[in-house]
């Protein structure tokens, strides 16, 4: 199939940017939506033109690299899919397809598709730990943790740390990432002994790198690839609440 | 030369408690006057990067990804093994070093991995504390599965996502030294060469992917945790970035490549479905625990599974493997797998697939114990391939997945280049010919917790901190070669993309240094390889400038490597005149078809020393010496 595309073209962080048409041509519904781009890229590359810039990586949903707005939805169309799984089959021949980087104001733009989201990290870096030494820990066992407790850790844990919960939100908000490593270490005994005070200290660097509150549009859980649940984000005020109040 | 391995002497299990006796120590004050390198945010990395950093050294840490927490361990999917023998199943220290030994085919080293074995357990202890969500029953205990090779449940998981939940923990290890102070993390920063000074490794040059400046860094020790090489196949289950780049240029610098040779193709991979082919998928090995493989006993059946009657399929692991079954080690059920499909009884298209049939245990567990166990492998499976594998069976097809060889290093996990440690999967040590299934994840995690940093304070203790700063001439010269060869790339404007090398070494290297090898297939891709390399050089269109952000030229870098270390790969495949673990040569077969070993020769250790581009490259040996097994046949029948 024929595909028309809309591709945000910008050099660098403080050059304009726009979108540029592109055609993809012969595309396999077979394809993955990278590969589909890489199609283009090649052509582009041998006709001398700079490819697109885009950040992938696995290419199996794992590692959280691949980061795109397609037709105004992060990771498009598919639910609970990233970019690099979602696959040509769900578009038709003769769409037009428009493709966009995250945009928020934590996250600046690198070039072309692709943004910094070290702000991400230093949330992780603020508290999102339990502070154990290499060693010296008690045997796995001998702290038992009820099944739903560590299923309930599990399904936070899952968050692969792409920050389209942050691109979906109308106000730039990583709550629900936040609020997905606060809810599993606070599910843990492991986790629970700092928990009041790591939901603070995540909290407050997520407002100073500049991402926005939640205000309950629930776009986040919708646009998550690994199907996390806004619930999480009221396990975070509750964490949040109680330790406020201690 | 002969290498010396520097295995500890003594009983085999007090060889680890006697030589963290021996070694030397940095005394806590003095830690912090050293500065470490370590290359690489995966398991080994991130586990090593936290552990030195929080004992008081200066660490750097440098990843091509744009967060640490990406790094390819993360994809990972089945388990971790461990020797607690929670299931009381008969599991111990000693049978986990056994199991993996055997299943290596004899060709790792007995001290290595019976460390391994022994420093298992601390690994899930460490990660149960750090958080990791591991399975539990409903008595809040840890969960065990079965995996490949084993016929004990030692496997702990996290769904089908353990890679990603301990890469988790470290990186969450790892963050916590960042917000200390003790580590700086360099992101989009790929490692483009070793700098030796004086013969020792004392630094690294890197290229900031972003602003593409070329800049080194200076330290006392360089760690490379840099993962695997089967990306030179082109098509492989490993991330888009994972290249030989780091270990190969360390390898050009003077340390010796082990055992490149040994890789693994793992057999439950979704099936290609094009030219347009990026990567290959892998079905977690796990799933052979409930799926059953088969293919139509008739050649050419192309009758849909559910019209196949039972008389007429061939269960094929069951049969030739009765007591392992199913769950077969890798390298036998990949070579099981390409078989029957060159037999003309594969299925799906192009006839490069067998199936992975869920229905018995479905009929047996139900449909939700299924879901529980792997929901996310199928929803991944259904997103590729647009089919239910609840209502009919997974295509599925080997795949190159693991590097067993990587750069050779020691007992103390040193190269041969004194400061140069090498841990997880960039070097060979532990899995000689064939890894078993949830073994990668152990290993990284065992050399970075807790191996690294005994070993390195070792040789730390023996040296003088800060002894080398990057005003040194070799940083220099370091910076001009990486610069030099930037420039080549982008000034030969030919008129083919790096992609199409690329895909053009993968194909040579799977037809003639794949799943099954012969003398003159090896000489074969000796022969094309230098050839694709030449035209590369000549041809290759690289856009850009190395002044920016720039993709091709990241890409057209790390072909590169692949183009002269391809040929080094089908080198020692032609060197090692035997079949062993994921090393099939078709001259060296029982007359059922399996591997056949040849111990009086070539029981020993490949690692190949470079010699320049024009030169072969020279063999060193490190023989192997098994005082603690007997080098039986492997067989799982």
């Amino acid at each position: 199939m024929n595909l028309n595309l809309y591709v945000w073209r910008q050099k660098g962080p403080n050059a304009p940017g726009k979108l540029e048409q592109l055609q993809a041509k012969n595309i396999s519904p077979d394809m993955s939506f990278l590969e589909m781009l890489d199609e283009v890229n090649e052509d582009l590359v041998r006709n001398g033109k700079e490819p697109i810039a885009f950040d992938h990586d696995c290419r199996e949903g794992i590692c959280g690299t691949c980061s795109q707005v397609i037709n105004g939805i992060p990771h498009g169309p598919q639910e609970r899919t990233t970019v690099c799984q979602l696959h040509m089959r769900k578009f038709k021949d003769g769409d037009s397809i428009y493709i966009e980087p995250w945009r928020a104001k934590a996250f600046p733009l690198i070039k072309d598709l692709i943004v910094d989201r070290s702000a991400l990290d230093r949330i992780i870096q603020a508290g999102g730990y339990t502070s154990c030494h290499t060693g010296g820990v008690p045997d796995g066992n001998a702290i038992l943790i009820p099944k739903p407790d560590a299923d309930t850790a599990m399904d936070a844990a899952e968050c692969i740390g792409c920050g389209a919960c942050v691109a979906a939100c109308p106000n730039g908000s990583a709550m629900l990432f936040t609020s997905a490593k606060v809810s599993q270490l606070a599910s843990l005994p492991q986790g629970r002994a700092e928990a009041a005070q790591r939901v603070c200290v995540m909290t407050e660097a997520m407002l100073n790198e500049g991402f926005g509150n939640c205000s309950n549009h629930y776009e986040c859980q919708a646009a998550c690839p690994k199907g996390i649940k806004v619930s999480f984000i009221a396990k975070l005020n509750r964490e949040f609440l109680k330790a406020q109040i201690k | 030369m002969i290498l010396d391995g520097k295995c500890p002497s003594g009983p085999l299990a007090q060889k680890w408690d006697k030589h963290r006796q021996d070694m030397k120590l940095v005394n806590p004050a003095n830690k912090r006057k050293f500065r470490i390198i370590v290359v690489g945010t995966g398991l080994a990395g991130a586990s090593a990067a936290a552990t030195l950093g929080e004992l008081g050294y200066n660490v750097d840490a440098f990843c091509y990804q744009d967060s640490s927490r990406r790094a390819h361990s993360i994809a990972a999917q089945g388990g971790i093994n461990a020797a607690k023998n929670y299931p009381n199943d008969g599991d111990s220290i000693f049978r986990l070093f056994y199991d993996t030994i055997k299943g290596g085919d004899f060709r790792a080293r007995e001290a290595n991995v019976y460390r391994l074995a022994q420093v298992s357990n601390n690994i899930i202890d460490q990660c149960v504390a750090q958080g990791v969500p591991f399975a539990r029953d409903y008595a809040g205990y840890l969960d065990n599965r079965s995996f490949g090779g084993a016929q004990v449940s030692r496997t702990f998981y996290a769904r089908g996502q353990t890679g990603q939940q301990l890469l988790l923990g470290a990186y969450s290890a790892l963050s916590r030294q960042v917000k200390a102070g003790t580590v700086k993390v360099h992101t989009r920063t790929e490692m483009l060469d070793l700098v030796v000074v004086d013969g020792e490794a004392k630094g690294i040059t890197v290229r900031d992917l972003v602003t593409g400046q070329i800049s080194s860094y200076a330290a006392d020790a360089v760690c490379l945790c840099t993962g695997g090489y089967v990306n030179v196949y082109y098509l492989s289950t490993n991330a888009q970035g994972c290249s030989v780049t780091a270990t190969y240029r360390a390898y050009k610098k003077g340390a010796f490549f082990a055992n490149p040779c040994f890789t693994q193709i793992h057999p439950t991979c979704i099936p290609v479905s094009g030219e347009h082919q990026s990567k290959l998928t892998l079905m977690s090995e796990s799933l052979r625990n409930d799926g059953r493989v088969w293919v139509p006993l008739k050649k050419g059946d192309k009758r849909p599974p559910h019209e196949i009657p039972e008389n007429e399929r061939d269960y094929y692991l069951e049969r030739k493997y009765p007591s392992f079954g199913n769950l077969a080690p890798r390298d036998i059920s990949s070579r099981a797998a390409k078989e029957a499909c060159d037999d003309g009884r594969g299925v799906g298209p192009g006839g490069f697939g067998v199936y992975l049939d869920f229905a018995d245990a479905i009929k047996r567990l139900g449909e939700d114990k299924i879901r529980e166990r792997y929901g996310n492998l199928f929803e991944m499976y259904e997103r590729i391939t647009d089919e239910n594998a609840y209502k009919q069976p997974m295509r599925i097809y080997p795949a190159l997945h693991y590097a067993m060889g990587g750069l050779w290093v020691d007992y103390n996990l040193q190269s041969n280049i004194p400061g140069l440690f090498v841990l997880g999967e960039a070097n060979f040590s532990d899995h000689g010919a064939n890894r078993l299934g949830a073994s990668a994840l152990m290993q990284g995690l065992a050399d970075g917790y807790f191996v690294i940093p005994y070993t390195i304070a070792n040789y730390l203790a023996q040296t003088k901190p800060g002894k080398v700063t990057t005003d040194h001439p070799e940083f220099r010269k370091s910076q001009e070669d990486v610069s030099t060869q930037i420039k080549k790339l982008l000034s030969i404007n030919g008129k083919r993309t790096p992609k199409e090398f690329h895909r053009e070494l993968g194909k040579v290297m799977w037809e003639h240094v794949g799943m099954a090898r012969s003398e003159q297939s090896l000489k074969k891709a000796l022969h094309l390889i230098p050839e694709i390399r030449e035209e590369f050089w000549k041809n290759v269109k690289v856009v850009g400038s190395g002044a920016e952000l720039n993709q091709e030229l990241e890409r057209a870098g790390r072909i590169a490597d692949f183009l002269e270390f391809g040929e080094l790969l089908a080198r020692d495949a032609l060197n090692r005149n035997e079949s062993c673990g994921g090393h099939f040569r078709v001259e060296y077969q029982m007359p059922d078809g399996e591997a056949k070993r040849d111990d009086e020769n070539y029981s020993y250790v490949a690692a190949w020393e470079f010699k320049g581009l024009d030169s072969a490259p020279e063999l060193h040996k490190e023989p192997l010496v098994f005082e603690n097994v007997h080098l039986g046949i492997r067989s799982y029948k």
